[in-house]
């Protein structure tokens, strides 16, 4: 452990099921080996598979007294790109020059950089050939790549990280994660240590929070209601999607409602004898493709469909 | 002893398990799951040897704690938010038994609307139950406090129920390292539960918690409760001795942070407490006088402490992440009730309200109190309440209400379009 180190704070984006909780212990962990202090915390609101969560990390030589969101973060991965674009996600919260982006994308650092017009470093993990649903190890991936970059962290202290975190998942799970971890470190040793913690806030020169008074509003403004009905409308949840229920229209037997009976989002119509699916709120459940007597909706990569119909 | 990251929900499992818990009333309630989850695992492994019960609500839980403690056994129980709200008539009438047990609540801002994150408000209304509450800032502490708990509740000059409190989320879902005891030198200092004359038994009936008609019976038994409650400050201060003994770690009634040459003092609860002595520690880098008092104990209150604390200090700025309505931040009144009339009393206390539902408060926002608490004392003004509130966020809400303002609308005339279309 190096003395009078100041704290890194280290922000992982993805959706829920991807991994990244995990993501931020084992990091977590390894430092913790090291020899650091460490804070290590997943943020969520309702926990729901394929929904942005975010995970942090602070490590620091000192006992950390931060807390809570991490505003100005040192190291951002984000093991999804489609989470760029969505605002809920804050992706981009605090990003400044000093900021490394580590984003798993098969698209290039220029392209990121160009596109979020970043002065701050890009660094790019090469999206992996299989589909975005099958994406189990990308957690130790981006782990592996983010445990480089910071330069602190030994492989050995890695190694020992995954297995701690991962113990209860049996031997094969763990040798997986940590062929593609130590794949991912070694593929950023061009960069290795590159992240730079941030500057300390001086209290003698620091912004002023804009405090306001809060006026009364009366109930009608003030009281939490919505007005509108069927608002939910507005929330498409078709954006959590990674795997699309496609239904193959040869086979359907026009049972008008079995599956539209199952959706727990009421994502499935039937409009005369045809079910269709709304891909603006279906969130990929699959609940239809199981329970479909005649085998006629398909699981296919929701990535890949997309990347099929942009190019038709 | 081994050092590991733990959240505070885990390391409120440890603090059950190391005091050697024999009887836990579980229901489930986010952000508080994970400890009966740890529980309930360690159960299964056997490796704890005590009895989980799951009850169909928060009310038949607190009585259940209740019920078993009444007959000699160790207790502990969790919950949360609308959980410990749902339970709330069975706080204040289990206090009353006399039978100690331990209650940790995961603190969470109540509905409505509806949230998951952190503020006061639930543990602020359980504040005159009867319970004496512990109020933590980090995972240590939290696994620490529940050890302490158990002594406190279980003394002869107490027996009373004890809260540990810890926010959910900044300590509950946080992973720290946290030094967990050997069960040894933990039992050695938790000591075995010695029930007394508490001894509810199957064939040995006797009447509990009876019913009395008239105020005089009623006041005594009130005030015996209120007057072992403020035994509470003694017993703490001896135990919390005794804690530093056997694990080296210091738990005073009120943690005082940079205090002693401070000009200016922040009081505040809990988890962002830590995030105001990170402030404190880059003001006094930069020169200010500025100290911090987290009181661990709330009930019973330290007044006396908090008087000695606070005597000679020209300003006091009361951060509460509660809010009374039409009154204001809970902790500033009741400062101002300990201090108010006493010589030496700093001059200038203020009040500021963050934090709600987990709203965070920034560095630069503790820097500004501290200003304006500088100011206050210069000026010799006290200002008003400040709610940590900025333009940018009343912009966005403003944002989120058009939105819903403007679905309305549109709504509306979709409505009365397709209503056209059909009279045509």
């Amino acid at each position: 452990m190096q003395e009078g180190v100041a704290m890194y704070r280290i922000r992982f984006h993805g959706r829920g099921g991807q991994g990244m909780k995990t993501a931020s212990r084992i990091l977590g962990t390894a430092f913790f080996l090291e020899g650091y202090e460490v804070q290590d915390a997943p943020r969520y609101g309702a926990e729901r598979r394929g929904a942005p969560i975010f995970a942090y990390v602070r490590v620091d030589a000192q006992p950390i007294n931060e807390r809570g969101v991490i505003t100005l973060p040192d190291l951002v991965i984000v093991a999804d790109d489609s989470l760029v674009p969505v605002p809920a996600a804050g992706v981009l919260t605090g990003l400044d020059e000093h900021t490394v982006l580590l984003i798993n994308s098969d698209e290039s650092a220029e392209t990121w950089k160009d596109r979020l017009n970043l002065s701050s470093e890009v660094l790019t993990l090469p999206a992996e050939a299989e589909d975005r649903a099958e994406l189990r190890f990308i957690g130790a991936t981006c782990t592996g790549a983010a445990a480089c970059l910071l330069g602190k962290i030994s492989r050995d202290a890695l190694q020992q990280a995954i297995k701690e975190e991962l113990a209860q998942l049996g031997d094969a799970v763990i040798e997986k994660n940590l062929a593609r971890a130590l794949d991912a470190y070694d593929s950023m040793q061009a960069h290795k240590g590159c992240v730079q913690t941030g500057p300390e806030i001086n209290a003698n020169d620091y912004r002023k929070p804009a405090w306001i008074e809060l006026p009364f509003d009366d109930a009608r403004i003030s009281a939490p209601d919505i007005h509108a009905s069927a608002n939910s409308i507005q929330v498409r949840t078709g954006l959590w999607r990674t795997l699309r229920p496609v239904i193959d229209y040869e086979h359907c037997k026009s049972c008008w409602w079995i599956c539209s009976t199952f959706c727990p989002d009421g994502a499935i119509t039937v409009n005369g004898k045809k079910p269709e699916i709304d891909y603006d709120h279906c969130k990929g459940c699959m609940v239809c493709v199981a329970q479909c007597p005649s085998h006629a909706i398909e699981a296919v990569s929701e990535q890949l469909a997309q990347h099929q119909e942009t190019s038709s | 002893m081994t050092r590991r990251l733990l959240t505070g929900n885990a390391a409120a499992a440890w603090g059950a398990r190391l005091a050697a818990t024999d009887y836990i009333p579980a229901f489930p309630i986010t952000p508080q799951t994970e400890i009966i989850e740890t529980i309930a695992g360690w159960i299964d492994q056997g490796e704890m040897d005590a009895k989980m019960v799951t009850l169909e609500s928060e009310h038949s839980m607190i009585t259940a704690a209740a019920s078993a403690a009444t007959t000699g056994v160790r207790v502990f129980s969790a919950t949360s938010s609308q959980g410990l709200l749902y339970g709330m008539e069975m706080l204040y009438t289990v206090s009353g038994w006399r039978a100690p047990f331990v209650l940790v609540n995961v603190s969470r801002g109540l509905a409505s609307p509806i949230t998951l994150e952190p503020d006061h408000n639930d543990i602020m209304a359980a504040r005159d139950s009867g319970f004496l509450q512990i109020h933590c800032s980090t995972c240590q502490e939290v696994l620490d406090s529940t050890l302490m708990a158990f002594r406190l509740a279980e003394d002869e000059r107490i027996r009373l129920p004890v809260i540990v409190n810890m926010d959910g989320f900044y300590l509950s879902f946080t992973r720290e390292p946290v030094d967990i005891p050997d069960a040894e030198t933990a039992r050695k200092f938790v000591g075995d539960f010695d029930p007394q004359n508490i001894r509810f038994r199957a064939s040995v009936p006797f009447s509990q918690a009876v019913a009395v008609l008239g105020g005089v019976p009623y006041s005594y038994f009130r005030y015996e409760t209120h007057l072992a409650a403020q035994n509470g400050i003694a017993v703490y201060n001896e135990l919390s001795a005794q804690f530093a003994e056997h694990f080296g770690r210091q738990y005073p009634a009120i943690e005082a942070y940079q205090c002693d040459d401070a000009e200016i003092v922040l009081v505040m609860l809990g988890s962002f407490a830590t995030k105001a002595k990170a402030a404190v520690a880059q003001m006094r880098k930069a020169g200010s006088k500025v100290g911090l008092l987290r009181p661990r104990l709330l009930r019973p209150f330290p007044a006396e402490l908090f008087r000695s604390l606070l005597a000679g200090k020209s300003g006091v700025a009361v951060i509460d992440q509660n809010i009374s309505m039409g009154m204001g931040g809970v902790l500033h009144s009741e400062l101002a009730g300990a201090l108010y009339g006493h010589p030496h009393a700093p001059p200038q206390l203020l009040s500021f309200i963050g934090g709600l539902g987990g709203r965070d408060i920034s560095l630069e926002e503790f820097f500004e109190i501290a200003n304006v608490t500088r100011n206050a004392v210069a000026e010799k003004h006290t200002p008003p309440p400040r709610l940590l509130y900025t333009e940018q966020e009343l912009r966005e809400m403003r944002k989120l209400q058009a939105v819903a303002q403007e679905e309305a609308r549109v709504e509306r005339d979709e409505l009365n379009n397709s209503g056209d279309r059909k009279n045509d």
